[in-house]
């Protein structure tokens, strides 16, 4: 009874405390790092709330591959350059911190009135099926079975897309246009649109 | 039994410090990865009201949404690539064409 709520209380400052120190780090290869605790943190938590399998995907998939994404991406990137701390908009970091209290207070209110802190949830959870993960297949593959389809369609269309717009340099086109900043900074000495071939035509 | 709505609350903290994340941070790469602290968020509220109510349709839908957040992930760093190589930066504010 007691050794979850010890659990929870273990793991709930763990899972906090590393989205802020995310929001805080200015490297972001420690921010997705921060982010990986944290979604141990909530793996611990599905598995609490009897979802081993969320669990083992949450591990997988969120731990595993997309931050190993991010993180790739954040060393295709560079990762030495570190974020300007120039605000546009003056007063939108204390508005944001004042907007953000206030959505955790409103949800805070809203589920001390609506769920109330007593309830433990049904505890005959996994009685359909021989297990938890055996239910849950049971529900996506009768229920769910046409959006899960669907999903697999998704996920091909994602891959296609990320090749077309990741992997323009592969076939041998033009590489990328060149922007303005890059422009200026090659700029200079002689620009490339004046050849020093034509001169000696002129000459004669 | 931990109470539910432990989980429930613990769930609005993190979205709230994601969506204070989203809001705060000017790295492009660091803002989806306050979307994805969202997403968690709300997938962590899914599997707890799925809990609460002897249900697995929290579940599935948790499970879809991992999948969905899968794809977006890929799309999106893939456009985060993209628009490094034009612009050598990373910086949302340096995106302002469309700025007016």
């Amino acid at each position: 009874m007691t050794t979850q709520l010890v659990l929870f209380w273990v793991m709930a400052p763990i899972s906090v405390g590393s989205a802020i120190a995310m929001l805080l780090q200015r490297s972001a290869v420690y921010a997705a790092l921060l982010l990986v605790v944290n979604f141990f943190t909530l793996g611990v938590f599905y598995l609490m709330l009897d979802a081993p399998f969320l669990f083992a995907v949450q591990i997988i998939v969120y731990a595993g591959a997309i931050m190993v994404l991010f993180l790739f991406v954040i060393m295709l990137l560079g990762v030495d350059r570190k974020e300007s701390l120039i605000e546009r908009l003056p007063a939108q970091r204390p508005l944001t911190v004042l907007f953000a209290l206030l959505v955790a207070a409103e949800i805070f209110f809203a589920v001390r009135l609506g769920v109330g802190f007593s309830g433990t949830g049904s505890p005959s959870f996994a009685a359909n099926g021989g297990g938890s993960t055996q239910a849950l297949a049971k529900v996506l593959f009768k229920n769910y079975f046409f959006p899960f389809e669907v999903t697999s369609v998704l996920l091909i269309i994602a891959a296609i897309a990320a090749i077309v717009m990741a992997g323009r340099t592969a076939r041998g086109e033009p590489s990328d246009p060149i922007s303005e900043e890059q422009l200026e900074l090659e700029a200079g000495g002689a620009p490339p649109e004046l050849p020093p071939v034509e001169e000696p035509e002129r000459v004669p | 039994m931990t109470p539910i709505s432990y989980f429930l609350v613990l769930s609005g903290i993190l979205f709230s410090i994601g969506t204070a994340g989203v809001l705060l941070r000017r790295n492009a790469l660091v803002i989806f990865m306050s979307v994805e602290l969202q997403l968690n968020a709300v997938n962590l509220s899914l599997v707890a009201f799925s809990k609460q109510h002897g249900n697995l349709t929290g579940q599935a839908l948790a499970f879809f949404s991992m999948v969905v957040a899968a794809a977006e992930v890929v799309v999106g760093l893939a456009i985060i690539v993209s628009i490094f190589r034009r612009r050598r930066s990373a910086n949302v504010d340096d995106a302002n064409l469309l700025r007016w």
